[in-house]
């Protein structure tokens, strides 16, 4: 089962840096072909775009360079035989608590290139979870709990301002309310933008979005004309490289949305490679072909909380009033006070992206340690609010790996309104979490503008399995509260009462504003 | 031509730009706006291309997302001129401030005499979209910074010998687009990611068309404008960024 077949290869192309030095990297995986099963069909040799898999036209015969092996499970899963496995590889360094494999091969990294290292999805460091520590109460006894199965359940949720008071003559709304986003799951998918994801990626969360009653992002990459049609489902993002925005643009979604921050990298921009600026991206963004699309790190027309304001109502003038405005934040330590202005600065919505959010392209050690958890953001930014007694002017919004349909739950507990998700949508389409969305080599069709590799991702699948995802999400979220007694999410909203924390200290649990489990 | 005097005086901003938007559903072709105090967003909303003249200041965030329309005013302008604007002219016959120009797709933005600090922020063009953005003064610091298509203009006129036309990190993070200077350039302060040129025939032609026409605007003479040189700034990569990072 050697990865090489039987005969020695030369393989400087993947380790040498010209004649005089090399750069001391070692394969990360090892690729397994079971020689007896493996019938050098070459399956593997085209799926792999990283080209780890090379047909040897000599030997008649396919063979593997582990080197460039990022572990996809492309092969894997396309292998007629099941000839093909990967695993980690077994070299190993010497021991030593301070210094992780992974520590020193930045260093060869950064030693032979001089370059900030960049890193794909969300953090994968060992912080705590604290959705993992959270613990979901049920009725006993008591009061009886809900059977979803029998009994009418009520997930709708409405994003947006909610006036102070209702005036109702006749049985009618005496006054309109502001704009509102109507959700029938409390589940949207986060903004991932048209280049940083294939345009079929796009497309099936469009479609998944308008079947479930729910809504998709942009990002900040414009709209793509074919995704026109589905503009009562679509959330269109501003951010500071203001890529294709203008008046068509804002007013053919359901929202608008001012990007500030991100979960995965807090106070910085983002740079699309010019290697992904194609045709249609270039026409969608409205920038040069092959020009890098740069985003700067601020919006140079917002340096405080009255410039927000500026531009959220400038945004709202060229709408004329008739969409909700979110304001998309990173969690950082003084997210509270940030969250407190920017409700008044007069957002609809505000989204808040804990630090293990994920990123097409994100540099390594931003990603890795800025930023808080998005459930101590979340419970510090609803209790602010509360007590600030302003809760009810903007819908909270959270995301940064929301894993499960009991992360909503939780989520929603401890005062969200709604949750997106990146991740666990693009896990939906099929991505198998190689993170190396940044080399534009997706195997998958995701993280790719290669004409090659987009077409692999079939819209109409994609859309199929990220509606299921939603409507599955849907059930479990039913059955759970349903449990607790509880038949309408609304009910759920802020209701800490119905978490318990588990192996937290006391600090934490009154940061989450959560008993112990027992007390 | 239908047009329509609305008197902006004492009136709130949204509600100025509803009456403007009236008298737009109303066919108006041409609106003269009156007594205007810091109103924001003018021109905002208008969904037809229309002509604005506006008698007093403008607030903030004028002709922002703009698409088409002509906006003149007689006075000074405020921050963020024709922000994110799509198409379109606006003229200021004053000084402007901070801001101007931020992320402009297309259209044309004339301003008569000095601006504030980042001024023409990543401006962008595509095909035939072509920002374009003429200074009469000097501009503050930070003057065209991650410019990535377009063209800006700097005229510096009427200002003191050895007055620079443009303060510091001119052009920094430029990845595209030109920027044309009246005068000297002062190389020390220029962002690391332009480099000074002279004007070919090209930059030549398409600078006199353009100055023609500000010049008509403002009323002023062109070949005085020219008896001073112009040098060209433009971004030494598309891609500056583009040996930055390392996969880890």
């Amino acid at each position: 089962m050697g990865s090489q077949g039987g005969r020695a290869r030369n393989w400087a192309d993947g380790r040498g840096e010209g004649n005089m030095s090399l750069n001391y990297s070692t394969p990360e995986f090892i690729i397994e072909r079971n020689n007896d099963r493996c019938i050098d069909c070459r399956v593997c040799v085209t799926q792999c775009a990283n080209e780890a898999h090379i047909y040897d036209e000599e030997e008649d015969k396919v063979v593997s360079d582990d080197m460039k092996c990022i572990n996809c499970h492309r092969c894997v899963v396309f292998c007629p035989t099941r000839a093909l496995s990967v695993r980690k590889h077994p070299l190993e360094y010497r021991e030593n608590a301070s210094w992780s494999g992974h520590d020193i091969n930045t260093i060869y990294k950064q030693a032979a290139s001089g370059g900030i290292l960049l890193a794909g999805m969300g953090t994968g460091k060992k912080y705590p979870i604290y959705w993992d520590h959270l613990l979901l109460n049920a009725s006993q006894v008591t009061n009886p709990s809900i059977d979803p199965l029998r009994e009418p359940m009520e997930l709708k949720t409405f994003l947006g301002r909610k006036p102070e008071t209702l005036k109702i003559e006749n049985g009618r709304l005496a006054e309109k309310l502001p704009p509102q986003l109507e959700l029938e799951v409390p589940i949207m998918f986060a903004a991932m933008s048209f280049g940083s994801i294939s345009l079929n990626a796009h497309k099936s969360l469009a479609r998944a979005a308008e079947e479930v009653g729910s809504f998709f992002n942009t990002g900040e990459g414009g709209l793509h004309r074919e995704l026109s049609g589905y503009g009562k489902n679509t959330i269109v993002q501003v951010a500071s490289g203001r890529f294709g925005v203008h008046s068509e643009y804002l007013n053919a979604g359901a929202a608008i949305e001012i990007k500030i921050g991100q979960g995965a990298k807090p106070g910085i921009g983002g740079h699309l490679p010019g290697e992904k600026v194609g045709p249609e991206v270039s026409l969608t963004r409205m920038i040069p072909l092959g020009s890098d699309a740069i985003s700067p790190a601020p919006h140079h027309d917002i340096y405080s909380i009255e410039d927000l304001r500026q531009l959220i109502f400038s945004l709202k003038e060229a709408t004329n009033y008739e969409k909700p405005v979110s304001v998309k934040i990173a969690a950082v330590h003084n997210v509270a006070a940030i969250a407190s202005g920017i409700v008044r600065a007069g957002a609809d919505i505000v989204t808040i992206d804990g630090f293990r959010g994920g990123s097409g392209a994100t540099p390594l050690r931003t990603r890795d340690s800025v930023g808080i958890p998005i459930e101590t953001a979340l419970a510090a930014v609803d209790s602010r609010l509360r007590q600030e007694g302003i809760r009810n002017q903007a819908s909270l919004v959270v995301s940064g790996s929301i894993r499960n349909s009991s992360d909503v739950v939780k989520a929603v507990a401890l005062g969200a309104d709604a949750v997106n998700i990146g991740t666990a949508a693009l896990i939906a389409l099929g991505c198998h979490m190689c993170q190396k969305c940044y080399t534009g080599k997706c195997n998958w069709g995701i993280a790719t503008q290669d004409p090659n590799l987009t077409k692999r991702l079939n819209p109409d699948i994609g859309a199929r399995r990220a509606a299921n995802l939603l409507r599955a999400w849907g059930h479990e979220i039913k059955e759970l509260i349903g449990g607790m007694g509880i038949n309408a999410l609304e009910s759920l909203r802020g209701n800490r009462l119905m978490l318990r924390g588990i192996g937290l200290n006391e600090k934490e649990l009154k940061i989450l504003g959560i008993k112990a489990a027992g007390e | 031509m239908m047009e329509k005097t609305i008197d902006a005086r004492g009136v709130y901003y949204r509600l100025l730009n509803d009456r403007i938007q009236e008298a737009v559903k109303d066919g108006a072709t041409k609106i003269i706006l009156t007594g205007v105090n810091g109103q924001r967003y003018i021109g905002t909303r208008v969904d037809r291309p229309v002509e604005i003249e506006i008698e007093g200041v403008p607030g903030n965030d004028l002709g922002a997302y703009m698409n088409g329309s002509t906006i003149i005013v007689r006075d000074n302008g405020q921050d963020a001129i024709g922000n994110t604007m799509n198409s379109g002219k606006i003229v200021i016959h004053g000084h402007a401030g901070d801001v101007l120009g931020y992320a402009m797709r297309g259209g044309k933005l004339f301003i008569r005499g000095d601006v504030g600090y980042r001024v023409g922020i990543h401006m962008k063009e595509y095909g035939a979209n072509i920002p374009i953005l003429v200074i009469g003064g000097s501009a503050g610091s930070f003057l065209g910074e991650y410019m990535a298509g377009g063209i800006l203009v700097i005229l510096g006129l009427n200002r003191k010998p050895g007055e620079p036309v443009a303060g510091d990190y001119l052009g920094t993070g430029m990845h595209g687009g030109v920027i044309y200077l009246r005068g000297n350039v002062d190389e020390a302060g220029l962002g690391k990611e332009v480099a000074v040129f002279e004007l070919d025939a090209a930059d030549e032609e398409r600078l006199e068309k353009l100055l023609c026409e500000y010049c008509r605007d403002m009323d002023i003479d062109y070949e005085e404008v020219r008896e001073e040189k112009f040098v060209k700034l433009v971004p030494v990569s598309r891609r500056p960024y583009g040996n930055l990072y390392t996969h880890a």
